[in-house]
């Protein structure tokens, strides 16, 4: 167990690899209550947070989240994180309510960024990270499993959710939040129960995986996992002063409505210049020859002079292909997918390839 | 029990061979705890090390750790073999799982480490 951003979690829970190759080939499951949980309701709700996020928000149906980074304006543009916002039914009264998850590093200044930025009336922000829970369950087997734990109408609504979707449902009879997201490049739902009903549905999931191949996992393979499939993570490759069209996230930031009217949300200005004056290293993906994997901040080299030319963000070696990868930034020049560059491990270099992101890319085509 | 193992605090055993040689490994507890071994670097033979010093790496999925020299010496031989079938450390770390043989320049300083059941006491002691 290490302690992660306040939370005790656990790395593994047997094998890294093991919990990554059961992802892949049948289902992980994995506790994930340290992301934060965030409501957002009232007749204002929407249109505070469509001032605030450099995703559109005004214009999401109900049922559906949208990935968004969350930024404020200091002279320029400073990422406080990056987040899912959701819509969900609305509320009895008729106004609307949103969810949003953050990360569990950065929970505690993206409230209270939030907190000050409340109208005096019309919107209510409440957290609920602690009272609740957050179960995902990924891979080919995943669906079938929660399914499985739900009656006939539930389970059909869920298998006919698209990604990004969301709906609730009676899991192993407990009422929960289901969504078709994740961060593990495979098909499968995040799960957010009440709290007191967290082991109730680990332990129903664990018992109808279990024979199906599903494993409990750490945060060993959910990094393993993310990295294989070429997905950011905040503190790494996104980091406050970063350049989110630089890392191939502009499709998070909506400078302009549907309508192409400017969007006046906190450092709009600043990522406007930043699209229209593309600059500086780029996100790539790294293919290493060996097992022998270049950690973040390890430098990547120009093979011959040996000139520096970028900086690892994430390394591991990565179960599914059986070598080393990493995701790098690194100069425009050499960028392209196939130029061959080094990384610094230690006292050695190791030869690696640029290569396009994702690493992993599931085979099996979506029920 | 293994009488003729000792062990260093940073878990490599070592066990004196004929010749005024010794042979050198890591413990079943360091490979248990390490998990998902997939590279190790070994040091040249004839390198001269110092007790404490780093002799090479071994690196899982999520961390590399150094190999240090329980006790100074010259390597004498390196267990190629192993870095391609890193299994072989869980299987047998104290016998096919060796990793270094050197040439201790002081065999005594041996002595200073620690046996079998010193080792397992502290083991028991870090991990709860």
């Amino acid at each position: 167990m290490v302690d992660f951003a306040g939370w005790s979690m656990p790395v593994q829970y047997g094998s890294i690899i093991e919990e990554h190759l059961a992802t892949r080939s049948a289902a992980g499951m994995f506790d994930v209550s340290h992301m934060g949980r965030l409501d957002v309701g009232g007749p204002g709700a929407l249109d505070w947070l469509e001032s605030l996020l450099t995703r559109c928000v005004s214009d999401i149906d109900v049922g559906r989240c949208r990935y968004t980074l969350v930024t404020t304006d200091d002279g320029g543009v400073t990422i406080l994180d990056d987040a899912l916002v959701g819509r969900v039914p609305d509320a009895a009264d008729g106004s609307p309510r949103m969810t949003l998850v953050v990360n569990a590093s950065n929970r505690g200044r993206v409230v209270s960024w939030l907190r000050g930025r409340l109208p005096a009336a019309g919107v209510a922000l409440a957290d609920r990270t602690a009272a609740t829970a957050m179960i995902a369950v990924q891979g080919p087997a995943a669906l079938e499993v929660v399914t499985g734990l739900c009656g006939a109408d539930d389970a059909a609504r869920i298998t006919g959710l698209g990604t990004y979707r969301s709906t609730s449902a009676s899991v192993a009879g407990v009422p929960t939040a289901v969504s078709r997201t994740g961060y593990t490049g495979e098909d499968g739902v995040e799960l957010v129960v009440p709290e007191a009903d967290a082991v109730t549905v680990w332990e129903a999931i664990l018992a109808a995986g279990g024979p199906r191949g599903l494993r409990p996992c750490g945060l060993g393979a959910r990094d393993t996992l993310r990295l294989e499939a070429g997905m950011p993570l905040y503190g790494h490759e996104l980091t406050a002063n970063a350049d989110p069209f630089a890392l191939g996230l502009g499709l998070a930031v909506n400078l302009e409505s549907p309508q192409g009217v400017a969007r006046p949300f906190p450092g709009a200005a600043a990522l406007r210049r930043m699209r229209d004056t593309p600059g500086g290293r780029v996100r790539v993906g790294l293919a290493g020859t060996s097992k022998r994997a270049a950690r973040e901040a390890a430098a990547v080299l120009r093979p011959g002079d040996g000139r520096p030319v970028g900086v690892v963000s994430s390394g591991s070696f990565s179960p599914s292909l059986g070598h080393a990868v990493a995701m790098a930034m690194v100069d425009r020049d050499v960028a392209a997918s196939g130029t061959a560059l080094e990384v610094a491990v230690r006292d050695a270099r190791e030869a690696v390839r640029v290569a396009p992101l994702p690493f992993y890319r599931r085979q099996a085509p979506r029920k | 029990m293994a009488a003729d193992l000792k062990f260093a605090k940073t878990h490599e055993w070592i066990r004196p061979e004929a010749g005024g040689l010794a042979t050198v490994g890591i413990s079943a507890y360091a490979v248990e705890a390490l998990t998902d071994l997939v590279f190790m670097q070994l040091p040249a033979v004839g390198k001269r090390v110092k007790a404490g010093e780093s002799i090479g790496e071994i690196e899982s999925v999520k961390a590399v750790s150094d190999l240090y020299a329980p006790v100074s010496g010259e390597i004498v031989e390196v267990n190629v073999p192993l870095t391609g079938s890193l299994e072989t450390l869980g299987k047998d770390p104290y016998g096919a799982g060796w990793i270094v043989r050197l040439r201790p320049d002081d065999p005594a300083e041996m002595t200073g480490l620690l046996d079998q059941a010193a080792y397992d006491a502290m083991v028991k002691s870090q991990s709860h």
